[in-house]
């Protein structure tokens, strides 16, 4: 676990192991919330949902047992920034839970870690050893008395579905991973029926800088809607591809240069449930108003068939559905069978409109923001594409 | 049904209960909500389906089920609610704060359309060539939504094969929608857990353990997933072809005998409300559509009732007077889906099952042998059909050991349903056929027999013959009009204790080679309970486990099914709390009209004792005949 020499504002600046947990301590949670709130600090893993909020829910429940999960389940393709906070920036992750626990008067933590990240399993778990070691986990942490944390590392199976808090919950409890019915909500009945908070790895690293720095520093970045940094996963035809650290606000085009992008006819943003931004909007903005993202960034150049982006974001969708609600299960294969059509140039324009109207219903009609998000690309490259993909040659004329 | 709180339904399928207050006049104990720009006042936790419902407004649901925790995964039944990004499923939302909600958007209605029309892509077959047709909720929908065409395409030949391994529950995944009510039904309300989803996506699909055939898994036969399909998927495995051939086979005798619980269910199945009772117009029915002779299920019903009631009396006196290690309490026998179901859960219990075979398997055995013998008819001539409430039936009809007549005892298992369809296809509407008698040697029956159908009904009809026999008291005199109203009702379990007292009357001479007076039971408690539904049989066999208040019991009746037999897994559906509770009444009714209300006042039992089963209750040819042994399974088939 080497940290690389990483540049950023916000959450790759400095911080030392530790120092958030001490300074939370000293002060009262209500004001750590207040800081938190002041930050207008979003959940990072895509949703957006403000996190001084879900922490207040959480807090006001009255329960002897709450949970703080952070959600490491990174599954979104093209997102691996937690994997790099995970294991260059523990101490931002596993600090922020611990603030979480005293802010919510939870004793009990739980990082449900991708499947496909059980390599970081063993080096996670030494380095909360060493945590314990330092007396930042454990009972009475830092001396301050009555204040005990854990946490405890739970590997995911490898479901898509399980990024999506309550299927992870279920995961947690050792059902199949489908979502749950809400409300109600994890902030009141979550793992165990117990007052839940699950948030992204890099919402729970920025809260460790925001106890620190605290939360009009954090403002001063990005947007007014969109406050702090964001990390964006880079990854596609550009030529230096990685993790990157920008405030919120950051254009795509500005974004493209940075990376080194060239001949740029696409941009899958949000990942497989995200949108396909073509070139005449790379002007526009990443940013809660404008383009809500997870941080996931796929760059297709002019060389890419659009048609089998779509095919290969479908092809996910209809593997990865849990296959409990109808529009979900059955939705994504049509759309699917639509892209499959087209390929082979048997299609009609009013079936294709008839399977769009589809995806409209299954963006309102799904369980959770599986089948909700799964028809955005099939909507976004069909209707910001239209022309290479119903170019009467079956969508190959991609070069 | 007093299974919500069971921990084996995943999270994703748990309901979000909201107690509802009581009294609804303190703050915060209403919450006013808006329906299509109506308003109305609603208890706090009213779900968005039944306000819609208070205020006349019918929303389509599939996986939603009365009996059942809630899923929300066919989204049929979403609404829109203002502020709210996405459609919300109304069966799953409850209400606890005001909120405007519109049930008839354009969205709301594409997105409906929507869902019918890709399960109408998944789902195989036509409607013209199922057997569920116009009774199949999937169909009703895409009635009502106006489907005229399959706008996603169409299955052209089926995903599964249909599994036919099972005596009871034929499975057919191919009509499958995965509402998951069986898999509910199964780990919820019977907490089986047979059924389960596997897989993810589009291959999700229902499995049992390893997609092994439904006769190699634990099932227990009760049906009741048959009850709550929405589709055609799972049904019984139906016999009427062979028992058409039987009845056009002139060198054939066939018989049949009627339950209790068809007959008090099968008008639903002819357009009539729940709770009416078609016993005597059933019987008409029956001889025109050619059966030779049809008998009254209740006799053996009453019959069981002196075999097992002298059983009980066998082990009391055994484990008090004679100080023998004695299986007690004593569990009633004649439900094959409870039978079943301890043979797997509780093997270690068998010991206490009471080896009185069920009624239809005491008429079996005594057709093929007393009545054939009575009638000068070749036992292999003989075909046995029993009509019966119950899926699980079927399987107990070809249970090896049931040959006891040297014959297959029961030939044939009929549901309610199969009759019923057996009735349209000859032409009869059975509403107004003339009422008429059962035919003899049997005749007609009590009204003890006839509460079988209930839950509790075996337990009642029981104690009516057990006080009159060891109180020398009429029932009346102890229980009003004998009615034993502590046994009656839905609660999953009822408790009931009856103190002997000083004075006991003389031993009824029908038992009196057995014991030689009462004085044993003097100023004993009897101590007995009820349950329906596997979900309550296992609490009461969890407690007995540990040693509980129910070890202490001397007589427990166990019913497989929710309701008992009304509610079995062969009756009309649909099948909702109020169904059955109209189908009780009618029973209860029933049974209050009649003359004769108690088994061992039965002249017809008297009768067979005398000129039969000589060496009386519990005797040698009882034994033979009207009495079984069980199988140790355990929960793993091999």
């Amino acid at each position: 676990m080497e940290k690389k020499n990483r540049k950023g504002s916000v959450l790759f600046s400095e911080y030392k192991r530790g120092e958030g947990i001490k300074k939370a301590i000293t002060a009262a949670r209500e004001n750590i919330l207040f800081e938190i709130r002041e930050s207008k600090l979003k959940g990072r893993g895509g949703a957006g949902f403000p996190t001084a909020t879900k922490w207040t829910l959480v807090s006001a429940a009255s329960s002897e047992e709450k949970y703080v999960i952070c959600n490491a389940d990174e599954g979104e393709p093209g997102t691996f920034k937690d994997r790099v906070l995970l294991l260059e920036y523990p101490e931002l992750v596993f600090d922020g839970m611990v603030i979480a626990g005293y802010v919510l008067g939870a004793k009990s933590g739980i990082l449900y870690l991708r499947g496909e990240y059980e390599y970081m399993k063993k080096p996670l778990e030494d380095y909360l050893e060493s945590m314990r070691e330092d007396n930042l986990l454990g009972k009475n942490i830092l001396g301050k008395k009555g204040f005990d944390f854990e946490i405890k590392i739970r590997m995911g199976s490898g479901a898509y579905v399980c990024g999506e808090e309550t299927a992870l919950i279920e995961s947690l409890e050792g059902n199949r991973g489908e979502a749950r019915n809400r409300p109600p909500f994890p902030v009141t009945t979550g793992f165990l029926g117990k007052p839940t908070t699950v948030n992204n790895v890099e919402t729970l690293a920025s809260v460790s800088h925001i106890v620190i720095k605290g939360g009009e520093w954090f403002r001063k970045y990005g947007t007014d809607k969109s406050t702090g940094s964001k990390l964006f996963s880079v990854s596609g035809d550009c030529e230096k591809p990685g993790v990157y650290e920008l405030p919120w606000g950051t254009k795509i085009s500005e974004l493209l240069k940075l990376v080194g992008a060239k001949d740029t006819k696409a941009v899958q943003i949000g990942g497989a449930s995200g949108v396909c931004v073509p070139k005449s909007q790379f002007e526009r903005t990443l940013a809660y108003e404008d383009i809500p993202t997870g941080g996931s960034i796929i760059i297709f150049n002019e060389k890419r068939n659009m048609l089998n982006v779509l095919r290969n974001f479908m092809e996910f969708f209809v593997e990865e559905s849990c296959g409990q609600c109808t529009p979900c299960r059955i939705g994504n294969v049509k759309l699917l069978e639509g892209v499959e059509m087209i390929e082979n140039s048997k299609y009609t324009f009013s079936y294709i409109n008839q399977l769009k109207e589809l995806g409209r219903s299954m963006q309102v009609a799904s369980k959770c923001g599986l089948g909700q998000s799964s028809p955005n690309s099939f909507i976004s490259i069909l209707e910001n594409f239209k022309e290479e993909v119903f170019s009467g040659n079956g969508g190959t004329n991609g070069k | 049904m007093e299974s919500k709180d069971n921990l084996r339904v995943p999270g994703s399928q748990k309901p979000l209960v909201i107690e509802k207050p009581t009294d609804l006049t303190t703050i915060g104990g209403t919450v006013s909500v808006e329906i299509n720009e109506k308003k109305i006042i609603v208890p706090l936790g009213t779900t968005i389906l039944e306000a819609c419902k208070m205020s006349g407004i019918s929303i389509p649901t599939l996986c939603h089920h009365e009996d059942l925790c809630v899923a929300g995964v066919c989204r049929i039944c979403v609404v829109e609610v203002e502020g709210m990004r996405t459609l919300q499923a109304s069966c799953a939302f409850p209400i606890t704060a005001p909120m405007k909600i519109k049930t008839s958007t354009p969205m709301v209605r594409k997105a409906r359309r929507h869902i019918i029309d890709l399960l109408l892509s998944e789902h195989y077959g036509e409607c013209y060539s199922c057997f569920k047709n116009g009774k199949c909720e999937l169909q009703t929908l895409a009635k009502e939504y106006g489907v005229d065409s399959y706008t996603f395409g169409h299955l052209d030949k089926p995903k599964y094969e249909i599994d036919k391994s099972s005596y009871s529950v034929v499975r057919d995944m191919s009509k499958c929608i995965l509402c998951k009510r069986c898999v509910r039904t199964c780990i919820d309300l019977q907490e089986v857990g047979v059924l389960e989803a596997v897989n993810r996506g589009e291959k999700t699909h229902i499995s049992t353990f390893l997609d092994k055939p439904l006769s190699d898994v634990i099932c227990i036969n009760c049906g009741q997933c048959i009850n709550r399909c929405p589709t055609a998927a799972l049904r019984a495995n139906d016999p009427s072809d062979e028992i058409w051939a039987a009845i056009d086979d002139p060198k054939k005798h066939v018989v049949i005998q009627t339950a209790p619980s068809p007959r008090a269910a099968i008008g639903e199945e002819f357009g009539l409300g729940a709770g009416h009772s078609m016993t005597r117009e059933l019987n008409t029915a029956l001889k025109r559509i050619g059966f030779n002779k049809v008998f009254d299920t209740n006799f053996t019903a009453d019959l069981t009732i002196i075999e097992e009631g002298t059983e009980l009396i066998i082990r009391l006196y055994k484990a008090l007077v004679q100080k023998e290690k004695i299986a007690l309490p004593q569990f009633t026998s004649c439900s094959p889906g409870w039978v079943k179901f301890i043979e797997h859960y509780y093997p270690e219990y068998l010991e206490n099952l009471s080896s009185a075979k069920s009624p239809q398997q005491m008429f079996g055995a005594l057709i093929k042998t007393f009545y054939a013998k009575k009638a000068g008819i070749d036992p292999a001539d003989v075909v046995s059909v029993a009509v019966m409430p119950c899926s699980a039936k079927k399987f107990e009809c070809n249970r090896p050991e049931m040959n006891s007549s040297g014959y297959k005892d029961v030939d044939y298992g009929l549901t309610t349903r199969e009759l019923a369809r057996m009735i349209r296809e000859a032409g009869i509407n059975l509403p107004e056929m003339p009422k008429s008698d059962f035919d003899n040697p049997f005749g007609e029956a009590s009204g003890a027999g006839l509460i079988f159908g209930a839950t509790g009904g075996v337990m009642e009809a029981a104690i009516r013959s057990v006080v009159e026999f060891v109180l020398g008291k009429k029932a009346e005199d102890i229980f009003e009009k004998a009615n034993i109203i502590p046994l009656r009702g839905f609660d999953g379990i009822k408790y009931l204790e009856i103190p002997i007292g000083d004075k006991v009357g003389p031993v009824p001479e029908i038992i009196q080679h057995l014991i030689p007076n009462w004085d044993w039971l003097k100023g004993a408690t009897l101590k007995i309970a009820v349950a329906h539904g596997t979900a309550n049989a296992k609490k009461i066999m969890d407690n007995i486990k540990a040693g509980g208040k129910f070890s202490e019991c001397h007589f427990i009746e166990f019913m497989a099914c929710p309701g008992g037999c009304l509610g079995g897994g062969g009756q009309p559906i649909p099948t909702t709390p109020e169904i059955r509770k109209l189908r009780a009444k009618a029973i209860y009714a029933e049974d209050e009209s009649l003359e004769l209300r108690k088994s061992h006042e039965n002249p017809h039992v008297v009768q067979i004792y005398k000129e039969f089963l000589t060496e009386g209750p519990c005797g040698h040819l009882s034994h033979k005949l009207l009495h079984t042994h069980y199988t140790k399974r355990g929960r793993y088939i091999a």
